[in-house]
């Protein structure tokens, strides 16, 4: 289980203070998957890094199944979105999978078979020997997906990964990650400024005000399980709730206009 | 490709008509600028003696071993003050203040050092050298991408597999250039340093060539260092493009 308890992040430096994050507590159970939407700078990466343990919090706590974060804790994987920076181009897309696991000391075989097997579950299982930049956007994002499920993680945070591709991409990738996730039951925390696609991904979404950040509203999604673009997308319930989503963002945004 | 090689051949073959030309005609005496035939015949001559080979074998000598420490200092110094951010802050002005001293300006003092020796040519070559390493170095240990850098953190790679997988690849191309230009720059500060300070090499083979008048002699020794220039750039360029197949300014449009 996730926890995040009264989180705030301030940046100093250049003598100027930006507050980020105000006070931020949730919890994400095991093998959910909760998508967390807020508007563009909102804070949205500073509080990933907080719980992936790359950046310090300025106040309150990140903890992991009772073991608070201090650093990148193991067990936790990372997708971000500039997948382009996020591969190392000097290495082909079977070594970026494999790069993590030999820091694991997982010995080879083992990490042979993760790679193939998780190069197969995003579709890429003849990509092995290219380099990520033969390869398109929407592809190099899927070497980046593997990579995170071939370390095995509890967690898997992702970090607006498909704000970069295009459409068709998206759809494709969002139902991966859907699928992905119903069959490894991994715990997913899924950062988006997408309304509609934090209601079509989460079983949970959590609503962020724009900076200085704090949660609106902790929205259950009560769609079915089986989900796909073309139907669930259509039905009256989605549209509710993508509704109410937009409204609560709308209103938080003008209340801080008002007191401004 | 073809067509540029056939251009450049005829460019030379040109060139060589004028140096054989001009002498000929009496535009310049022939014992300041030999016909290019001469030239090619002391070549010739200068191939089949032993201490030529010597002396060239004396010059790649310092060439290799000086190129060789400068490398492993420049680029070992260059990481760690890279990753150190205390160690840039405090080298920085020290670097900008070393850096510019022509090693040339340092043949007195290593004479009265070291003597005549392999030494005093290496000192030359290493100073020279160096700063060309480091400063490419440096420039390449700051290029890395934050996003890189925060990934293999997220993956659990301590400080020293980041050193081997992220930031020693990120400075690669600019090791790359930094040792191409550095292997110029040591072959032409030994040939300086035989050349004034006599210590063996072809550059004192040319300053004896010259003292006793073997003017053609001199002119092919000449032509040997610049062979060798270019023989050293066209190795490096190479190494450069097999080190570098992923980097932008090598990568092909090779299919998956
Ligand atoms: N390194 C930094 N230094 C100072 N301010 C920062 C830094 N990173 C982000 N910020 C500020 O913090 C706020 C939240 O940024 P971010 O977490 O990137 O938002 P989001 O991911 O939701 O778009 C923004 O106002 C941004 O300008
Ligand atoms: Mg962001």
């Amino acid at each position: 289980m996730l926890n995040v308890e009264g989180l705030r992040k301030t940046y100093t430096g250049d003598g100027r203070a930006v507050e980020a994050i105000r006070d931020l507590t949730f919890t994400v159970p095991d093998g959910d998957l909760t998508c967390l939407v807020g508007p563009s700078g909102c804070g949205k990466t500073t509080l990933l890094k907080c719980i992936a343990g790359l950046l310090t919090p300025s106040g309150g706590t990140v903890t992991l199944d009772g073991t608070p974060v201090t650093g990148p804790p193991p067990g936790m994987a990372v997708v971000f979105q500039e997948y382009g920076r996020s591969l190392f181009p000097w290495m082909r897309v079977a070594a970026n999978v494999e790069l993590p696991l030999r820091q694991k000391r997982l010995p080879r075989e083992r990490r042979r078979e993760l790679v193939h097997e998780s190069l197969a579950a995003v579709g890429l299982a003849d990509a092995h020997a290219a380099y990520p930049w033969q390869l398109s956007g929407g592809m190099q994002q899927r070497v980046a997906i593997a990579r995170a499920i071939a370390y095995e993680p509890r967690v898997l945070l992702m970090d607006e990964p498909f704000a970069a591709v295009d459409a068709q991409t998206r759809a494709d990738l969002e139902d991966l990650i859907r699928g992905l996730w119903q069959r490894l039951g991994v715990t997913v925390l899924f950062v988006t400024h997408d309304i509609d696609e934090a209601v079509y991904l989460g079983r949970r979404v959590l609503i962020l005000s724009s900076s200085p950040t704090v949660i609106l509203e902790d929205l259950p999604i009560d769609l079915p399980a089986e989900r796909d673009q073309l139907h669930t997308r259509a039905t009256p319930r989605f549209t509710e709730l993508r509704t109410h989503v937009y409204q609560q963002i709308q209103a938080a945004k003008n209340t801080v206009h008002a007191d401004r | 490709m073809r067509g540029r090689l056939a251009l450049g051949l005829a460019g030379l073959a040109g060139f060589l008509l004028i140096l054989e030309v001009i002498p000929r005609l009496g535009l310049v005496s022939s014992r300041y600028l030999p016909p290019a035939t001469e030239i090619v015949g002391a070549l010739g001559r200068e191939l089949a003696e032993t201490a030529f080979w010597t002396a060239l074998r004396d010059t790649l000598n310092g060439w290799v071993l000086g190129l060789l420490i400068a490398a492993v200092a420049g680029i070992a110094l260059g990481l760690l003050i890279g990753a150190v951010p205390l160690l840039r802050e405090l080298t920085a002005s020290t670097i900008e203040f070393l850096r510019p001293i022509p090693s040339v300006a340092l043949i007195p003092l290593v004479v009265v050092l070291l003597g005549t020796g392999l030494e005093s040519k290496l000192v030359l070559v290493v100073y020279a050298a160096f700063w060309q390493i480091l400063v490419q170095v440096l420039y390449g240990v700051r290029d890395v991408d934050p996003v890189a850098d925060e990934t293999a953190r997220a993956y659990g790679l301590d400080r020293s597999a980041r050193i081997v997988h992220v930031l020693w690849p990120t400075a690669l191309p600019f090791v790359m250039t930094g040792l191409r230009l550095a292997a110029a720059v040591a072959l032409i500060l030994c040939v300086t340093g035989e050349l004034v300070i006599g210590a063996p090499g072809l550059g004192t083979r040319i300053a004896i060539a010259q003292t006793s008048g073997a003017v053609a002699d001199m002119y092919a020794l000449i032509v040997v260092t610049g062979l060798l220039g270019v023989a050293i750039n066209v190795g490096a360029r190479a190494v450069e493009r097999r080190a570098l197949r992923w980097h932008q300014s090598v990568r092909s449009e090779a299919a998956v």
